[in-house]
């Protein structure tokens, strides 16, 4: 009996040995890369420097009663959020209906899905020229469709009320395809019993969408938003490179605003507290969409 | 043919609508496409004197070649090579780290599973003034070589994540009867989960490779001088180079979309799916 359990208790031992092991280069990673850098980003927010002198002037927390009161930063985090609620509206129906097209259509329609899956093979930055360019004012391609109409030019990205829409307008251009294909693969999970039951039964394809496919997509619908809520309050590249966030503060985003602060005006201090923020903002956010999500799930 | 029961005419009808919407989105898709393509192959003020959907008067694959001889090749060197050492770095990493959390038993499984995964949402920016002072005191500052780690740190979540629950797959028996017949863990790992991890490490390969070779955020603040930074950043050197010659920037545009099409051709589906591994939550 009791060299038995010893037995247990030295395979267990080493069973331990292993998995630290295994798991020390992912840890070592994780802590310079990610954990690390997050304490000392919020310590930097304590400070006045600006990147490259030694000095650095302990300032307390005089940062974070700047961001508090901050309008540009919480216009940046009121046009997150209105980037958040336009993606999951526009990008979600959207998508599905383009993947609900696709399935019912099946191989006669495979032109159609090679040429909607193209935007998400470009980079977020090629698309931000790209349709720097194709949305200019002078030989853009909305520009030269106005002419035709004999409207004359449209300023879209330059025109502060239109600019933010715009590059809404463009973030959905890229994150369709990404969702068409999401659930795409959500269709290919649902049972064939299911669609030869419902076939069977004499449903019409109305039906069989409405009351059988969407609530068992569902659960893939919720996992949709939430990325998409997460991926709206990180966004970066596109805006970056098409607006600046510009003109004005009418596209400017934390994202935006943390990297022109540190990068550009060289206030690391500031620039931190502001990446500060925007962490909690967004873990925040996560966290009660995660639990609410859940939730619902459970009653 | 027609698998439901319906009404001929009605379903014509919303067939009819059904492609009209679908043509729709084909033409929004694509058009910003054709821009690109026509406009680069024509002369610098080509596409301003004439209408900028009307075909240039001659192909001018003299922006090809100026932009491939103007440092084109090496910034798509700089991406290969970062991509490549990032790419096996993270599949080694995230396979050692995925076999213990999907096969062993141990105290603290849980909680270093459910702490790896929670990173999957943080955002780069939080890390970005951290690893940029670092990336300056070890001088690896404005090389290739500064992107590699916070790369491979910021694809371990998801990739951890997918992987350990392809790996909790791999049915029970094949591991005890190898350890009946004396292998040890260590030797396990290499000789049979790895091996039967393969799909799943495809699948990472292709969504996080794709997530490098577009990567911006570090590549723009850890790299300074062009001949050290990556595709995504040709674009934005070649603008300020031509700012004024937009024909230029469409042609440096293809170039680097380019290289995602083939890929896209040879893999097909396997890409498709690739691409929304990350997705895939319970």
């Amino acid at each position: 009996m009791n060299q038995k359990s010893s037995l247990i208790a030295r395979r267990k031992q080493s069973t331990n040995k292993v998995a630290v092991l295994f798991l020390a280069p992912v840890t070592v990673l994780m802590i310079v890369y990610i954990f690390y850098p997050i304490i000392d980003t919020f310590i930097t927010s304590a400070y006045r420097w600006n990147g490259i002198s030694t000095e650095k002037v302990f300032i307390g927390f005089n940062n974070w009663k700047k961001l508090l009161s901050d309008q540009h930063f919480w216009i940046a985090f009121t046009n997150n959020l209105i980037i958040m609620v336009l993606s999951i509206i526009i990008q979600l129906p959207v998508g599905l209906s383009l993947a609900t097209f696709l399935d019912f259509g099946g191989k006669k329609t495979t032109v159609f899905k090679v040429i909607w899956f193209i935007p998400l093979l470009m980079s977020s930055v090629a698309i931000g020229f790209l349709f720097t360019y194709a949305l200019a004012t002078n030989g853009g391609i909305v520009s030269t469709i106005s002419n035709l109409l004999g409207r004359g030019n449209i300023d879209l990205l330059g025109n502060p009320k239109t600019a933010l829409f715009t590059v809404i307008l463009v973030i959905c251009w890229q994150f369709i395809p990404f969702y068409m294909v999401y659930f795409m693969a959500a269709f290919t999970n649902i049972p064939v019993d299911v669609f030869e039951a419902a076939r069977i039964d004499g449903a019409t394809r109305g039906q069989y969408f409405w009351k059988i496919a969407l609530p068992l997509l569902y659960p893939s619908i919720k996992s949709a938003a939430i990325l998409s809520m997460v991926g709206s309050l990180k966004y970066f590249d596109l805006i970056y490179v098409m607006t600046n966030g510009g003109p004005g503060t009418s596209t400017e985003l934390m994202a935006t605003y943390m990297y022109k602060q540190s990068f550009k005006t060289f206030n690391m201090g500031y620039g931190s507290a502001v990446a500060s923020g925007m962490f909690i903002l967004i873990t925040m956010v996560s966290l009660i969409t995660m639990k609410l999500m859940n939730g619902r799930k459970e009653n | 043919m027609d698998k439901f029961k319906k009404s001929k005419q009605k379903s014509i009808l919303s067939w009819t609508i059904a492609i009209i919407l679908a043509t729709i989105w084909f033409v929004i898709s694509f058009l910003p496409f054709i821009f690109m393509i026509i406009n680069s192959f024509k002369e610098k003020f080509e596409m301003l004197t004439k209408g900028v959907f009307q075909l240039p008067d001659k192909l001018q694959w003299s922006n090809y070649m100026e932009v491939l001889n103007g440092g084109f090749l090496n910034y798509f060197r700089n991406s290969v090579v970062v991509l490549a050492i990032s790419l096996i770095l993270l599949l080694f990493i995230a396979a050692c780290a995925s076999y213990p959390l999907a096969r062993f038993q141990f105290k603290l499984r849980k909680s270093i599973y459910a702490m790896i995964v929670a990173c999957m949402s943080i955002p780069v920016h939080i890390t970005l003034i951290p690893v940029f002072k670092m990336s300056k005191s070890t001088g690896l500052y404005d090389s290739i070589w500064a992107l590699i780690g916070p790369y491979i740190a910021f694809a371990v979540p998801i990739s951890v994540f997918i992987l350990t629950s392809f790996m909790k797959e791999i049915p029970r028996e094949i591991e005890e009867s190898a350890e009946i017949d004396g292998c040890g863990k260590i030797r396990m790992f290499f000789s049979i989960i790895l091996y039967l991890s393969k799909p799943g490490l495809a699948t990472l390969a292709i969504y996080n490779g794709v997530n490098m070779w577009n990567e911006f955020s570090f590549a723009y603040t850890l790299t300074q001088s062009s001949e050290n930074r990556t595709l995504p950043l040709a674009i934005w050197e070649f603008q300020g180079q031509y700012s004024m010659n937009i024909p230029m920037i469409m042609a440096v545009l293809t170039l680097t979309l380019l290289p995602m099409i083939i890929m896209f051709i040879i893999f097909q589906d396997k890409l498709v799916k690739g691409m929304t591994a990350g997705a895939i939550k319970g």
